[in-house]
């Protein structure tokens, strides 16, 4: 209950925040327009920092993956969950497998492997809300 | 509804009948044969689906639950469900936290012999062939997979709820807050509608669902009712079971024993 | 009552204006931040998965498509009383369908993925029939508007009300049918709701009117022709004993027919919702209107029939709380002849209060809606002018 009072409470500040939070969002929203024309040639010159934690190949060349890596996985997304194809070389658990950083065993985060791009490109990544980015992550859940 | 002779009975005779599984269960079309691939041990565990193949339609997943054999004040399986997906209960309110997995306790009030028995079972997404959720979800996202495991496509939910509005089993729950400690198998995430889904990632590994593997009473059959031989369609054949409000005539893929 | 001066008339008016986009940009805000935190700042659960942003969504969109028929009567039965009041009575359907999808759409779990409810699309579901009919509900307002407003269009105007007019009855029937389809829950799934949701927004939808049509001509410091607010008001009379009509049928074949008598002993006698019921819905939006609009001492009376326009208004949102919300504290009936009890509060009645985000959510919906017509009405010249000779006439002849 206290929680619930605390979070209420809490309103008129969170508010704030919210709509203060909204502005580089908006911001973001209108970066986000040009930003397909510069993935389009994945040589241009200055990048961010990309680490390999696991050196080796990835699942394609380099330049096939800066540029195709988000419909391969949109397409990969849907071929798992609604035709149930499981153990293709795309998938999102795989991906985090291999670029995990070594340091924080994560894809997200300061200059970590998925998150230092997409600031970069000022292009928002919404699948972290759900997966899991952390790789070898075990669930605990809790009991009702 | 819980009386055994109502549609239910003809519905499992024409199963038995039917025998190459292909029943009204919903499916259309399916190759005769197919179901010999699937061999029916008893509670055997699915057999792992190759790389790079597709749900098989000739299969129908499904469970039959023994009430008489479910204990009272048992949550083993509850908490192997939330364990293996990752659903935790830690909102304020309790309404709002997702329950995949529930254990209801049952008091017959009907007149005659049975009044005041009490009966204990598990509830959860009953994977109809039929599924009210899917037929009304606005962007397709409630789905139907081929191999009759009902699930959410999270990728296309936009968080309406009419699902949970038409669910009669309340099997759904919607996600009230920001999550950050799923299971990488399990995606789960704020503002999207998620349900029981019989443990797919497992199934598709060949393993039990969860819940099935952690009761220790053996309450809990999965299977193919399709296949005629395994042990599920034949227990289902042979003994009187029930399918949770029968009247909507849903066709639930969880059938329940000893109510 | 009170007339602005010409000055004070301007300022007013940006006053209200700026009112009206205050709210509209606080509930905006509040929806934001229920986004940011998710549903858990609101009162709804896995129980009651509506609240009272839904409540206030539907009777902004039932009514929407009522406020139409005004326009529809003059155009398509070619009556001249409500011909004037036909632009009105389009921007006001516009106004108010704006509020409420807003109101949907923001409470939406994920809004951010609006975008895939307009790309994907399931043909068997009926809240995606109802993405296909507003839009083009719009298209056809529109059309309508400018038939009626441009002169060289207006020979078209018969064809586009008419068009307007069977559209609307199809977006009515579609979102009564939202409910008519829900067979798992006991207070839904019955055939009647569809025709009842049109006669519902008939209803509100003209209280509206007449509310909204008051205030304007108190403004201007104009009186309503008698003989207008008159025809309205049989009208009105008519169409909320039809509602009321429909509800008392409603109840007596889920009790008697459907076997609901749980379902009913629930809502009618003990619950929360029986005072919503008879005293918010019954009373003051059915019986208290109808006796003011056919009492001697004040069916005459201007003041008395927009007074029982808005009880009619007040009594809708009871009555849609009532039906929505009640019918889902309801407990789900799994195992008939069974108490049933569990973890996840299956067997027990749910009671739900409004937290502060969809409040605000659900007043910043009325307030786009408000503000819409408010600037509409202004920068358009909306206010019906009406041809007393020519209506007189008009009157004797259909009567
Ligand atoms: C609202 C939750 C949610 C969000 C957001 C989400 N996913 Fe998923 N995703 C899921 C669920 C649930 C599954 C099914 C997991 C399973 O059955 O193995 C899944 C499965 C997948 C799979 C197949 C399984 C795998 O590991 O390869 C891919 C690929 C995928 N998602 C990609 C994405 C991408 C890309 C995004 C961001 C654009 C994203 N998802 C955002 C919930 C989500
Ligand atoms: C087997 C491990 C492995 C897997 C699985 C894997 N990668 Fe890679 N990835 C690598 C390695 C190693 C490189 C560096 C290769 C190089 O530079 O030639 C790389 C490079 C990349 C690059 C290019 C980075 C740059 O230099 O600009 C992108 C983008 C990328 N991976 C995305 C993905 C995505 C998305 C997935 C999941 C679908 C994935 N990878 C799966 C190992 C892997
Ligand atoms: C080399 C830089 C780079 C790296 C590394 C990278 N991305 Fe991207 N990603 C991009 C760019 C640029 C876009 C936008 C492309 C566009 O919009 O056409 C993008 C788009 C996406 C999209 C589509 C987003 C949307 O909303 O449409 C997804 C999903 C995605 N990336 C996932 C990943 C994941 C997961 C990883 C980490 C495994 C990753 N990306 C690593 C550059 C990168």
């Amino acid at each position: 209950m206290n929680k619930r009072e605390a979070i209420f409470s809490a309103f008129p500040l969170c508010l704030c925040v919210s709509v203060v939070r909204f502005v580089p969002f908006a911001l973001a929203l209108l970066a986000v327009s040009p930003a397909p024309t510069f993935a389009g040639d994945g040589t241009r010159t200055d990048k961010p920092v990309i680490e390999i934690a696991k050196p080796g190949k990835c699942i394609a060349p380099a330049e096939e993956m800066r540029r195709n890596h988000m419909d391969m996985l949109k397409h990969q997304r849907d071929r798992t969950l609604r035709l149930g194809i499981r153990g293709e070389p795309v998938t999102l658990n795989g991906c985090i497998e291999c670029h995990a950083s070594q340091k924080t065993g994560s894809v997200l985060g300061e200059g970590n492997f998925c998150q230092s791009c997409h600031a970069y490109a000022a292009v928002k990544l919404d699948c972290f809300e759900c997966h899991q980015p952390k790789a070898g992550f075990k669930a605990t859940g809790v009991k009702p | 509804m819980t009386s055994p002779q109502t549609p239910d009975n003809a519905r499992r005779k024409f199963i038995a009948a039917a025998g190459a599984g292909v029943a009204g269960l919903g499916f259309t079309a399916i190759a005769p044969g197919l179901h010999l691939m699937a061999v029916g041990e008893a509670n055997a565990a699915p057999t792992p689906r190759k790389a790079g193949e597709p749900a098989n339609p000739a299969v129908r997943w499904g469970l039959l639950i023994d009430a008489n054999k479910c204990a009272p004040g048992c949550t083993k399986c509850i908490d192997a469900c939330h364990t293996e997906n990752g659903v935790s209960a830690n909102l304020p309110d309790p309404r709002q936290n997702s329950q995949w997995i529930r254990k209801i306790e049952l008091v017959d009030r009907r007149p005659g012999k049975t009044r005041g028995h009490v009966t204990q079972l598990p509830m959860m997404c009953q994977h109809c062939a039929e599924p009210p959720c899917v037929d009304v979800c606005p962007t397709g996202a409630s789905m139907k997979r081929a191999d009759g495991i009902v699930l959410v496509d999270r990728h296309t939910c936009i968080g309406c709820r009419y699902c949970m509005m038409a669910c009669p089993y309340k099997a759904r729950s919607f996600v009230h807050a920001p999550l950050n400690d799923q299971n990488p198998e399990v995606p789960r995430g704020k503002g999207c509608v998620e349900s029981c889904t019989l443990c797919v990632h497992r199934i598709d590994k060949g393993q039990q669902p969860a819940c099935v593997e952690s009761c220790p009473e053996g309450a809990m059959t999965f299977g193919d009712l399709n296949d005629a031989d395994s042990a599920i369609a034949k227990r289902i054949a042979s003994v009187p079971t029930t399918q949770v409000r029968a009247d909507l005539r849903l066709n639930p893929g969880v059938r329940y024993e000893g109510l | 009552m009170f007339t602005p001066k010409p000055r004070q008339e301007e300022n007013l008016f940006y006053l209200l204006a700026a009112i009206g986009g205050l709210v509209s940009a606080i509930g905006l805000a509040a929806a934001l931040y229920m986004e940011h935190e998710g549903h858990v700042v609101t009162g709804m659960n896995n129980q009651i998965v509506w609240g009272l942003p839904h409540v206030v969504a539907i009777f902004l969109i039932v009514a929407a498509s009522g406020v139409l028929n005004v326009a529809s009567m003059g155009s398509v039965f070619g009556r001249v009383l409500y011909k004037s009041r036909a632009p009105l009575s389009g921007l006001l359907g516009i106004a108010m369908l704006s509020g409420g999808l807003a109101i949907i759409m923001l409470d939406l779990g994920r809004a951010d993925r609006i975008i895939v409810a307009m790309t994907h699309f399931n043909p068997t579901s009926v809240f995606g029939w109802n993405v296909i009919l507003y839009p083009v509900f719009y298209a056809f307002v529109g059309i309508y508007l400018w038939t009626m407003m441009e002169r060289r269009m207006n020979p078209y105007s018969k064809v586009a009300g008419l068009a307007t007019f069977i559209w609307r009855i199809i977006l009515t029937t579609g979102t009564g049918s939202i409910f008519a389809f829900l067979v798992a829950r006991q207070a839904y799934g019955s055939a009647l709701l569809a025709p009842m949701f049109i006669i519902m927004s008939f209803s509100w939808g003209l209280a509206v009117f007449i509310v909204v049509q008051a205030t304007m001509y108190a403004w201007n410091g104009m009186q309503l022709p008698p003989l207008i607010l008159q025809r309205m008001k049989n009208l009105l009379a008519t169409l909320v004993a039809a509602v009321l009509y429909f509800t008392a049928v409603l109840h007596l074949v889920s009790a008697y027919f459907a076997k609901q008598t749980a379902f009913e002993y629930f809502i009618l006698v003990d619950s929360e919702f029986s005072g919503m019921f008879w005293i918010g819905q019954v009373l003051i939006g059915s019986l208290l209107p109808l006796t003011l609009l056919f009492h001697p001492a004040t069916r005459a009376k201007v003041a008395w029939i927009n007074l029982a326009a808005a009880l009619v208004i007040v009594g809708a949102f009871f009555q849609l709380y009532v039906f929505i919300i009640g019918g889902q504290a309801f407990p789900l009936e799994m195992f008939p002849g069974y108490d049933i009890k569990s973890s996840f509060f299956d067997g027990t009645v749910d009671h739900y209060s409004a937290r502060l985000p969809e409040i605000l959510l659900a007043l910043g919906g009325v307030a786009i809606a408000f503000t819409m017509t408010t600037i509409g009405v202004r920068a358009l010249h909306f206010l019906p002018q009406d041809d007393i000779a020519e209506l007189e006439a008009a009157i004797r002849i259909t009567d």
